[in-house]
Formats: C-alpha cells, structure tokens, sequence
C-alpha cells in the first residue's frame, strides 16, 4: 500500500484523531468524579481556614460538616433566595458581578460614592448568588463570606471569616490565579492574612470596609498593611473586598 | 524474539546508557527548562520525573508500533498528537489522584509536551526501531532525567528549606547554633542552574571520554 499518497494521509489523521479524541473522553469522563471531589474538598477546606480550623484533604469533609451549621445563599438586598451555599460557584457569580459592574452605570455609580446597594434597583445584580457559611466554633457563630475579584495578572478569591457580631473579622483566607511570586502572591501568606484579625467594618453603622493601606502605617481599626511591591494586588484585594462588603452591606446590618 | 535477547547487552545499555554516559540533561542538555522549575522540593520533582518517564516509554512504544504506517509528510504531527494525549492523559490522572503536587507542578505538566528529551527520543529511535528496544529507551531517557531532577531537588530542597519530602531535617534550634542558615538563594531557579552546572562538573570530571577536545 501506497503510504505516501494524500488519500492515505487524510485518512490517516482522521482515523488517528477520532481515536485519540475517543480515549482522551473516556479518560477525561472516567476520572472527572475523583478531580470534582479533589475541587470540593480544597474548597472545605479553604472555607474552615478562613474561620481559622486547620484541615487536611482526608478530613476536610468530616470537619467542613460539624463545624458549618448553616448554609444559605444571599442577593444584595440581603433576602434569603436559596439554600445550598457550598455548590454556588464562586468564580462563575464572581464573573457576573464584575460583568454587572461593567454594564450597569448605577451600580458602578453606587459603589464609587458610597451609596447603599439596597436604594438601587439593578436586574444584573440582583441575579448573583451572594453565599454565607453559617460556622460554629467553642459555642461560637461566624459568618464566612466568599469573595472574587481581579489581581494584577489574574482573579483573586478569598473568604472572610466574621464575628457573630457581623463586623469584626475573625479571619481571612486569599488566594490567586498568578499573581507574582514575591510581591503579589504574598497575599497567601499569613503575614497578610493575619492583618485582618480584629479589624472592624462598620464605624457608628456606616459601612467603613477594610483599607489596605500603603506605607506601613495602618494603625487604625479598619486598616491593614498593604503588599510592599504588590500594589496593583494590593489594591485587587480593595476593590473586591469593598464591593463584595457593599454586597453584604443588608446582611451584616440585619439584627445589629 | 527470545526472552534471552530480551535483555541482551545491546538493550540493557539503551536502558542504562542514558543514566550517565548518554544522559539527555548532563550530555544532551535538554530538557532543562523544566528542570529549572519544578526541583525546589522532592516530592513535585518525582512526580515530575515519573511522568516525564511514562510519555517517553508509552510515546515511544506506541509511536515504534505505528512506525511503519506513519505517512512521511505528517510524521511531526502525529508524533505530537500521541505526546499531546499521553500528556493530557497524565494531567487527568494527576489532578485526580495526587491534586495538591499537580497544583505545583501547574503548567509544567502541560508542557511535558514541549520537552525536547521525549520528540528527540522518537525522532531519533522510536521510529528506526522495534517496540521493546522503543520502550527500554523511553524509560532510560526518563530515568536518566528524573535522576537529575531528584539529585538538584535533593540539595534545593534541603539546602533551601532544610526539609527532605517535607520532613525537618535541619530547622532544628541546635543546628542553628552553629550559625546554619537555610539558603533562600536555593528555592530560586537561578540556583537550579548553577546546581545542574555543577551536576554536569562533576560528571565530566568522572567520565574523561565527555570531555570535547579543544
């Protein structure tokens, strides 16, 4: 047989590319359950970190349950729309926020100036699922917030930990796409995470959000030091926390 | 074939030979970039030698069997399709089995693809040979790689972090008595450079006949 000629050829490729296709399905299909449930567990325990519990792969399941009690999803206005908090996917909401943003001149009006999200009317932002992990730690309640914003060269993510008051912070836990290593990326360490603990949101009831603040100098109840050569980072994790605060400005003001 | 020839002298050295005298990153200096990038710890630097070693042995076995039916003009192509979704199959079962080293191994698992050591192999022997001697040459060449990345990430990690897989071995208050410090300058890659310098140094200084002439 001639395996030179362009007959050959292209039934060669082709066959050899409907084959390759078949197994990389099969593979990709057959293992999906083990990478899902590897996702899962990397966000339990990313949640209990936020709330300061420690846990491994193995045992993020087991401690994900016993301590969250509670789980519920949130719109901006503050109203319960539905329950299964843990399967919202964060980016997926994260993405249609900063799209809201984007597409609705109000709203990105509203979070420039400071005004309450609750006094606008917005189709686009009442259509995000806004997440809340109701944990219990020594008898204790905390409020975990998720997060998504933009860093310098990819998304940023994180969650918030808060105090059953509703507005001092317990912990914090952040996370990035590629921000650089050394400089942006410090923002996984816990040097900067810990910064948060015991900061405060709100000043005499108005919604203050947490300033990250450049110079080494944040003293004040609502300032944590900024990332030394990460300020486009630095200022990602701003822009994401006072959004995503403004979003839960309802819930955190409820039974003040 | 006899299962004596199985292991004749002239397969054992395609197994052996690329552990040293033919080794793709002391001798051939490929390969290098990853090399660079994943041996600041153990653990990733394995994962990342066994991987490299199961494309080459199964790229290069497949790719000796489809040798005589591969149409000239598109040899490339399909050699890169069969890397392409052994390296793809690789990834799957990474991310599924062992999540948080494929983590740090990130792109690096994708661009197993890009290594010159597994197209040079089937370039160079796959496609002029019989699948058994294929597949001794695929896992010498992967062997011999991982070797250089577990030799680099064993003085990376240790001189770096003072840890061996994550274990203490040097954080300890009466090592730092001495005044030992771990070296922040290892967890770069600039440092996997020189180390894989020195490697190469020291090899030659053992193997005279490597030396090129003047």
């Amino acid at each position: 047989m001639n395996t030179q000629g362009n007959t050959y050829t292209f039934i060669y490729s082709i066959v050899l590319v409907v084959v390759v296709a078949a197994i990389l399905a099969f593979v990709s299909l057959s293992l999906k359950p083990y990478q899902d449930e590897n996702i899962r567990n990397e966000k339990r325990q990313n949640i209990l970190s936020s709330a300061r519990i420690e846990s491994t792969a193995e045992n993020s399941e087991k401690l994900f349950n016993e301590t969250i009690k509670k789980q519920y999803i949130l719109n901006y206005k503050g109203e319960v729309i539905g329950e299964d908090a843990f399967n919202v996917d964060i980016p997926t909401e994260g993405k249609k926020f900063q799209s809201a943003v984007k597409s609705d001149a109000k709203l990105a009006e509203a979070l420039k100036t400071g005004t309450p999200l609750s006094t606008i009317e917005s189709a686009a932002l009442a259509a995000i699922k806004f997440p809340v992990f109701e944990a219990e730690i020594n008898g204790e309640v905390k409020y975990i917030l998720p997060m998504y914003g933009a860093g310098l060269w990819g998304p940023l993510w994180g969650y918030i930990s808060l105090n059953a008051d509703k507005n001092t912070v317990y912990g914090t836990l952040f996370d990035h796409k590629g921000e650089t290593p050394g400089l942006g990326a410090e923002i996984t360490t816990s040097k900067f995470e810990n910064n948060f603990r015991g900061k405060t949101l709100f000043e005499n009831g108005k919604l203050e959000s947490i300033k990250v603040k450049k110079g080494g100098n944040a003293t004040g109840m609502h300032e944590v030091d900024a990332i030394s050569g990460g300020t486009i980072t630095s200022n990602g994790v701003q822009t994401m926390l006072d959004n995503y605060f403004k979003c839960y400005e309802q819930f955190l003001k409820q039974q003040q | 074939m006899s299962d004596k020839a199985l292991f004749s002298a002239k397969n054992l050295q395609l197994l052996l030979g690329p552990l040293s005298k033919n080794n793709p990153v002391l001798v051939q200096i490929l390969g290098i970039c990853s090399a660079l990038a994943v041996t600041a710890k153990l653990q990733p630097a394995i994962v990342m030698a066994l991987s490299v070693t199961a494309v080459t042995a199964f790229s290069n076995v497949i790719l000796s069997l489809l040798r005589n039916t591969i149409p000239n003009r598109i040899r490339i192509i399909v050699q890169l399709v069969v890397v392409a979704a052994l390296v793809i199959i690789v990834d799957q079962v990474l991310k599924a089995f062992v999540y948080d080293i494929s983590k740090q191994l990130s792109v690096f698992v994708g661009l197993i693809i890009t290594n010159c050591i597994i197209m040079g192999r089937i370039e160079a022997f796959a496609l002029a040979n019989k699948p058994w001697p294929s597949l001794l040459d695929g896992i010498g060449n992967g062997l011999g790689y991982g070797l250089v990345l577990v030799t680099v990430a064993f003085f990376r990690e240790l001189l770096g972090s003072g840890t061996l897989f994550g274990f203490n071995i040097l954080n300890y208050d009466c090592v730092k008595a001495f005044g030992y410090q771990n070296n922040g300058l290892m967890i770069l890659a600039p440092m996997a450079l020189i180390l894989i310098g020195l490697v190469i140094w020291f090899h030659r200084s053992r193997n005279k006949d490597l030396i090129e002439g003047k």
